[in-house]
């Protein structure tokens, strides 16, 4: 059971910077209600912001690779997602052949090399 | 009802979900813990920063920031699936679970599927959706964590790069107006660029920077 808990310290971290920082959007959400303009310029640069975190993270995790993927070389990773970027512009903004485009390149390149 | 459309998302959201365990794997977080990500905070990109950030070394306080950034846009998520779900006598608590349950892919389909529901089995159906959404994304954690737990190294590795694929491809679709276009461009081409500063927060510079210039040509566009 601890092995599947881990330690709680870093349960606490989750609480901490995980789910209050996350829930708290959700919950002015609800207590505003209406009365907020979707359009409006504060939440386009939001919008814009948000964004930008999620490409960065991206960047990071093919720049910086987690674990198993550190075993794929450079080049391979950003090829890769490159080619499932473009299968997803030909197909039409198709999401799930875009994955698969990129995936099946990878391990390709992967088998490739050896 | 599962329509194609549907059936596509929740592909795209079981992916997500399988390179969340994986990278939760990866960074040496328990499953308990992964698990415990999925339920709690409950949309994929606030996960993902939150165990890059802290898998990174970055502190509490800065994995704090960046997942508080990425989870403004629930907000207006929210302001625009309320309305549809509650009926006139609702009271806002039993609208609570609705709007834990509320991210990216409930929202799309709860402006899809609402409108054919009679509004009085509204909050049951929402309540429904996102139940099924989480436990069919449970499950997705729980097998990304052993695949990459147990899996030869390459298809870990394919396992992780789904991550940021998926990330990548439904972004770009979400994007609606050209900042947001420009925001993941810039976002993407900066991060590499300010990372060499070693900060702690090369996340936060980075994207504060390119979303405020997408922002700014935006509106520089707007005005000619």
């Amino acid at each position: 059971m601890s092995e599947f808990i881990g330690d709680w310290h870093s349960l606490l971290v989750l609480l901490l910077a995980g789910f209050m920082p996350n829930e708290v959007w959700r919950m002015i959400g609800l207590w505003l209600g209406g009365g907020v303009d979707e359009g409006s310029e504060l939440l386009v640069w939001v919008r814009a912001v948000a964004t930008a975190i999620l490409a960065g993270v991206i960047a990071q995790i093919l720049l910086e690779p987690p674990g198993a993927l550190a075993s794929v070389p450079g080049w391979l990773r950003y090829l890769a997602v490159a080619i499932g970027f473009a299968a997803f512009v030909v197909t039409r903004r198709s999401i799930l052949v875009g994955v698969i485009c990129g995936e099946l390149l990878m391990l390709a390149g992967k088998w490739w090399i050896g | 009802m599962w329509s194609v459309t549907s059936t596509i998302l929740s592909l795209v959201l079981f992916a997500t979900y399988l390179g969340i365990g994986a990278l939760a794997h990866d960074t040496h977080f328990s499953l308990g813990w992964a698990l415990a990500s999925t339920v709690f905070v409950w949309a994929g990109p606030a996960q993902i920063i939150l165990i890059s950030t802290l898998g990174s070394g970055a502190t509490v306080v800065q994995a704090a920031i960046a997942v508080t950034l990425s989870a403004i846009r629930l907000f207006p998520m929210v302001v625009s699936v309320l309305p549809l779900v509650r009926s006139p006598g609702t009271k806002r608590r039993q609208l609570i679970l609705v709007t834990h349950f509320i991210a990216v892919t409930l929202w799309v389909e709860c402006v899809r599927l609402l409108p054919q529901v009679p509004r009085g089995r509204r909050i049951a159906f929402a309540q429904g959706l996102g139940f099924g959404l989480l436990s069919v994304c449970l499950v997705a954690t729980a097998l990304g964590y052993g695949l990459a737990a147990n899996l030869p190294e390459l298809f870990g590795a394919a396992i992780l790069l789904l991550t940021p694929l998926a990330f990548l491809l439904s972004t770009a679709r979400n994007c609606r107006q050209l900042a947001d276009v420009l925001a993941l461009a810039l976002g993407l081409a900066l991060f590499p660029v300010v990372s060499l500063l070693h900060t702690g927060v090369d996340i936060l510079i980075s994207a504060v920077s390119a979303g405020s210039i997408a922002y700014a040509v935006q509106r520089w566009r707007a005005a000619q």
